[in-house]
């Protein structure tokens, strides 16, 4: 079956709907790309998401990103045949980077999109943003920057940014993150984690140098609809497709 | 209305069987080119040209035969590449419908333009009828088609440069961006098309 959950910090996860459903109505209200995450990526798990992927996809007409427990070049297949335009990985890259090379080569630079879950960390007196993998529970050596750099050279279309400190907690994103990987790697960076108010998405744009925001707590919950984030951005003089 | 759609081995096809089918289209997956109960042929193909140009020669001969055969048809994203006779993305011979190849996107700018970008209409089609200049569309590719005959450009796209976003002349359509990607004004364009194909 499948439901659609958020968290705080990737815990605390509630359930916020069916996924076909609000897939659909995401869609028709104006959102311009969709990111499914499956968290849950145990083995049943698996069968129910490809299932759950079949069923959005054949109901909405935009740009459709998954990611959850691809492992290898035949999960990513299995995905995009059900109708992924783009996988994202994480935990898998981390432990095997030529993953990203291997999905790139085979499907396209396009294909692939880096999911990087980082978090504050202080050494001394110097920021530095861990990488963590398994749903943000395991820190690993690598900084976000060089993890970002790292992965564009192996062949990553987009990196999905998320902060662990800010997901979820609807304050803001991390623009300091943001600014340090945007500046950092030459494909398109999208926002996540911390979207609370227009103003917030606003400022991962201009102010992070992001390329697109994802929000996924301020829309299931209602608070803000997409169309109203949009108007607001153009308001602010940034292009978005209304 | 029986749409064909080309399985050549490449690319997502889940998405334009699905976006055709919501439009009321009866969508045929077809291996081999043959013209029987089809009214109209879609190519699609997200990915590299050198593997479809390879991907092809098989039937190549047939699919040049179909085309001629006035069938309408739709080329989409690499599918539309192939219409031409080569790419700079690699070795191999594309269809040669139009005169012309596919050049690298020579820009300082991020590759692949990938994401929602507006067009620029140039000519009256069948295919961009009730579609006004500025209305959004969606990319993922670094190369776009020159054809040698510049009255085939329908429509274009600025993203650092300005290229040609849509193609064709009367029945033999193609165009760099993925409508069954892009929501309404997609929707638009692949149902012109089906009005194409039943005529």
């Amino acid at each position: 079956m499948g439901r659609v959950v958020k968290g705080v910090s990737f815990r605390d996860l509630r359930s916020a709907g069916d996924p076909v459903e609000l897939a659909s109505r995401y869609a028709a209200e104006g959102a311009d790309e969709l990111v499914f995450l499956d968290i849950s990526a145990s083995v049943e798990g698996r069968e129910t998401m490809i299932d759950v992927v079949r069923r959005v996809a054949s109901v909405i007409d935009i740009p459709f990103t998954v990611g959850g427990g691809i492992r290898n070049l035949d999960d990513a297949f299995r995905l995009l045949i059900n109708g992924a335009d783009k996988v994202s990985v994480n935990t898998a890259a981390i432990q095997n980077p030529e993953i990203i090379s291997e999905i790139s080569k085979r499907f396209g630079d396009q294909c692939v999109v880096l999911a990087i879950d980082a978090k504050r960390e202080m050494i001394g007196d110097k920021l530095v943003y861990r990488v963590y993998s398994h749903s943000a529970t395991r820190p690993t050596q690598l900084t976000a920057e060089e993890w970002a750099a790292r992965g564009e050279s192996l062949g990553a279309g987009e990196i999905l940014l998320t902060s662990i400190d800010m997901d979820g907690r609807r304050s803001g994103y991390d623009i300091e993150l943001l600014k340090r990987i945007t500046r950092t790697v030459n494909v398109p960076v999208i926002a996540s984690g911390g979207a609370g108010t227009l103003e917030h998405l606003y400022q991962a744009i201009v102010e992070g140098g992001a390329d697109a925001v994802l929000a996924a707590s301020i829309f299931h919950y209602g608070i803000y609809s997409i169309r109203q984030v949009k108007e607001y951005l153009l308001s602010r003089g940034v292009t978005v497709r209304l | 209305m029986r749409i064909g759609i080309l399985n050549y081995g490449i690319g997502n096809l889940y998405s334009i069987v699905n976006a055709l089918r919501r439009l009321g289209a009866d969508v045929v997956l077809i291996n081999e080119p043959a013209t029987k109960d089809i009214e109209g042929l879609v190519l699609p193909g997200v990915g590299n040209f050198e593997s479809a140009a390879r991907q092809i020669l098989r039937i190549k001969d047939k699919l040049i035969e179909l085309i001629d055969s006035s069938m309408p048809v739709l080329g989409i994203c690499l599918g539309m590449q192939l219409f031409f006779e080569k790419s700079e993305e690699g070795v191999g011979e594309g269809l040669g419908i139009f005169r012309g190849e596919v050049v690298k996107l020579r820009i300082m700018g991020k590759l692949p333009h990938i994401g929602w970008n507006t067009l620029n209409i140039l000519r009256d089609s069948p295919l961009l009828e009730d579609i006004k200049s500025g209305e959004w569309v969606y990319y993922v590719h670094s190369y776009y088609p020159s054809p040698v005959d510049r009255n085939l450009i329908l429509a274009e796209t600025h993203y650092h440069v300005s290229f040609p976003s849509v193609v064709g002349d009367s029945i033999r359509f193609g165009t760099q961006f993925h409508p069954e990607k892009s929501s309404i004004t997609g929707q638009k364009i692949l149902k012109n098309f089906l009005k194409i194909c039943k005529k």
